[in-house]
């Protein structure tokens, strides 16, 4: 089937699950074998062993790659592999700009691991492009994004940033978990790789643990293959199976979680006890003309929001919840709040969390699959038990 | 930071003021708190259970736990999806099958002694019929067969030796659809249980148990599952009704398995998002083909030429995903012609997953029957069956759109 003139649903629904050849099953098999047979010795096979290469993994990164529009991608054992995994283009004495407002782990991936391998770092505020011209050195090789930022939910203008690093020769890799290819397509924007948390929205059960890269070019392609081969942190066929299952619903997901994220975004910022509500669907956010021209009809659905006056008011708040659960990740159909400064973002060093604008009182939910009235009762119930 | 009180668990779905039905499948029949505090349910494949000493069996004997003991009599993901089901229809309890088939089966063994006697809607799944006919009749139970929807039919059937009346709502693939409350009347009037297959419509599109109907059977396969990755089955109803029914499972063995029924709860948490896709996309579907020139009719609820059209609007919020329909003026090779032209929807039997299926009828269940059983049962050689999956809606019109074109051509 040609798929190229599909709908973006029909796509996430079909391609790289054509029908199996030999037993005519509608859902392809879990090939869980770690090793192939040859047809001779020496001979090359599509397939020869599980690292370099899986049916049900490949089916996973078609599909990814056909959703954001690239030449293909590689799954991972997890997002901070597949941001690894992206970074390993980089070399000893290599310069690396990122967003401010990024998520823990690859704050912690740049300043406490690659920069032991001799890889330099910045962290820039993305949405102002003078902020990038400072930055930049002449050993900068890569521009790492985030739109929305994590957890401030700031939005960079991902076209103007791939244009500004284009004319320096800077490579960019924009991971999209949060926008999913669902609203943000970055390659389209001219970014050369786009990262996923496969356990996010892509999986969006809670359940799997991966990540994928996609690019825009098969240069780049046989490198991070040649890399992921070589460090061998692969996904496995099982978490392959489930992602790609996920992501048959992944439209459906994300529009409707986004939807009540916006209704709940404004009963927030309605609300007396919340000082701030960070949510690019919000007129006043400062991102919002933008994320009108980058995010496809909606606005994603995790929101960020100052509670109560305090680190203990937001502590008492997010233990609170009914139905929001406590708990670090996000992108599943079940709600989750949690606190960034004693959670998500404990990697951050405070003074530099304060810095990016993280205060003690930062409350961060990932709007989940339930329905819009359940979850602003639940919202409204812990906000009062802070008096 | 867990109260009782929040416990999504002790939320009753009976409750008119309950959760949403889409909290209901996120949350419903899970504990709050989980083993190793994971965020979802572990599957637990373990065949058998251990007790801590001799007193402890005694006490799982004595008071009736529910805990493991033989993986045959029970799992704890089981047990939650059963609840889940369960909260989805508004029923007291469920219980779950290996298919859709263990499960009628099942209730058929429990409820039915020698000389008891069944009648249904003759508009039903081949293999239901096929039961009663075949092996039901093996020990000493009278199947009656009434002509689908004819209510008096079915009434003077009973005598003193009817204990159960079944129907399916809507009926497969003719999409008849039942008025509820007189069927759940009937019963009531002769003392006789009911059973709706409501398979086809889900507890999203129909509530039988709100009219008084006793056991809803559901093969979760289709819709509940959704995603065309497991095989399952259950039946819904009062904790007492089903008490029977879940210890002869124990005996008979048709339990599911660890891992079908992990993906059966993961699918159950986009289920009414599902529904309403698969909702809209057979609603086009059948307007698509109402309108196309090469169709001859179309059999579908939510359609004005629909004969049991205003039941439907009365008792369901939508009309499902599956659309059947005759082809003008073609023979079977024709009519097969048109399926072996779709490029989306492929060519397999079942329903109710994310992806569309086609097929036409009589090559794919009644190939083996004569043509006299054929046209007893309504199954035409120009009628197709498409189970719209979730895909967008304009590609799935294109698709028959053009396998229509390309059929008629050639």
């Amino acid at each position: 089937m040609n798929t190229k003139n599909l709908s973006f649903r029909t796509r996430s629904i079909h391609v790289g699950s054509n029908r199996d050849p030999q037993t005519g099953a509608v859902v392809p098999p879990i090939h869980v074998a770690s090793t192939y047979v040859l047809p001779g010795a020496g001979e090359p096979s599509e397939f020869d062993y599980a690292r370099t290469g899986n049916p049900s993994r490949q089916r996973l990164e078609q599909l990814v790659a056909s959703l954001e529009g690239g030449v293909g991608g590689l799954a991972y054992s997890s997002g901070m592999a597949a941001t690894h995994g992206a970074m390993m283009l980089l070399k000893q004495g290599d310069h690396v700009i990122a967003g401010a407002d990024i998520y823990g782990g690859t704050y912690r991936l740049l300043h406490k691991v690659l920069n032991q391998a001799g890889i330099e770092v910045s962290l820039v505020d993305t949405r102002q492009i003078h902020r990038l011209d400072q930055a930049a050195r002449d050993n900068t090789r890569m521009l790492w994004l985030e739109s929305p930022g994590n957890p401030l939910m700031s939005i960079t203008d991902l076209e103007q940033c791939c244009r500004w690093a284009k004319s320096r020769k800077i490579l960019v890799g924009v991971d999209n978990t949060f926008a999913t290819p669902v609203l943000t397509r970055p390659l389209e924007f001219g970014a050369d790789i786009v990262m996923h948390s496969a356990t996010k929205y892509l999986g969006g059960h809670s359940d799997a643990l991966g990540g994928v890269l996609v690019t825009s070019q098969t240069e780049i392609l046989e490198r991070l293959h040649f890399f992921q081969n070589a460090v061998g942190n692969v996904m496995s066929p099982w978490d392959a199976y489930l992602v790609g299952r996920g992501i048959k619903t992944l439209e459906l997901r994300v529009r409707e979680q986004s939807s009540t994220a916006l209704r709940l975004a404004e009963f927030l910022s309605q609300h007396p006890r919340v000082r701030s509500v960070n949510y690019p669907g919000l007129e006043q956010h400062p991102g919002y003309e933008i994320a009108r021209r980058q995010m496809d009809g909606a606005f994603g659905a995790m929101i960020s929001f100052e509670a109560g006056d305090d680190f203990s008011q937001a502590k008492t708040m997010v233990e609170s919840t009914g139905l929001f659960q406590l708990a670090v990740s996000l992108g599943a159909v079940e709600s989750l709040i949690e606190q960034p400064a004693s959670m998500s973002h404990a990697a951050y060093d405070r003074e530099d969390r304060l810095a990016h604008g993280i205060t003690d009182s930062l409350v961060r939910i990932s709007v989940g699959l339930e329905s819009f009235d359940d979850l602003k009762a639940d919202l409204s119930q812990a906000l009062d038990s802070m008096d | 930071m867990v109260s009782p009180s929040r416990d999504v668990k002790q939320v009753s779905s009976a409750e008119p003021q309950g959760p949403g039905l889409s909290t209901l499948s996120v949350h419903a029949g899970e504990s709050r708190q989980k083993p190793a505090n994971s965020l979802t349910d572990p599957i637990v494949c373990a065949s058998t259970y251990s007790f801590e000493n001799s007193q402890a069996i005694i006490d799982y004997i004595e008071q009736d736990q529910q805990r493991g003991e033989y993986g045959r009599y029970g799992n704890p993901g089981e047990w939650v999806v059963e609840q889940k089901l369960a909260a989805l229809d508004g029923a007291e309890d469920g219980v779950l099958y290996s298919s859709g088939m263990a499960a009628i089966v099942g209730l058929f063994m429990t409820r039915l002694n020698q000389g008891d006697e069944v009648i249904f809607f003759d508009e039903c799944y081949h293999r239901s019929r096929e039961f009663c006919t075949k092996h039901l009749s093996r020990f000493g139970v009278v199947t009656r067969q009434v002509k689908a929807c004819d209510y008096e039919a079915m009434e003077d059937a009973i005598n003193e030796n009817t204990r159960l009346l079944v129907s399916e709502s809507p009926t497969n693939p003719h999409l008849s659809v039942v008025d509820l409350e007189r069927f759940a009347t009937i019963g009531k009037k002769h003392q006789v249980d009911t059973l709706i297959d409501a398979t086809l419509a889900t507890p999203y599109n129909l509530r039988p148990i709100e009219y008084g109907v006793d056991y809803v059977l559901h093969s979760a396969t289709k819709y509940l599952g959704g995603h065309n990755d497991l095989l399952a089955g259950v039946i819904v109803g009062s904790k007492e009704k089903l008490e029977d029914v879940r210890k002869l499972r124990g005996i008979m063995g048709a339990i599911n398995a660890p891992h079908s029924i992990y993906l059966l709860e993961r699918g159950l948490k986009t289920f009414e998002l599902r529904m309403e896709r698969h909702n809209q996309n057979g609603q086009a579907v059948a307007e698509f083909l109402a309108d196309h020139p090469a169709v001859e009719k179309v059999y579908y609820p939510g359609l004005e030429s629909h004969p049991y059209y205003e039941v439907a609007q009365e008792t369901m919020r939508g009309f499902g995903g599956l659309v059947t329909f005759l082809v003008k003026d073609a023979d079977w090779r024709q009519t097969a012609n048109i399926v072996d032209h779709c490029k989306i929807a492929r060519i397999a039997p079942s329903l109710g997953g994310v992806e569309t299926l086609i097929e036409q009828p009589l090559v794919m269940s009644y190939f083996q029957c004569t043509p006299e059983e054929r046209k007893r049962f309504g199954i035409q050689d120009n009628m197709i069956r498409v189970a719209c999956g979730i895909e967008n809606t304009a590609d799935l019109i294109q698709d028959l759109s053009q396998a229509i074109d390309q059929a008629t051509d050639s």
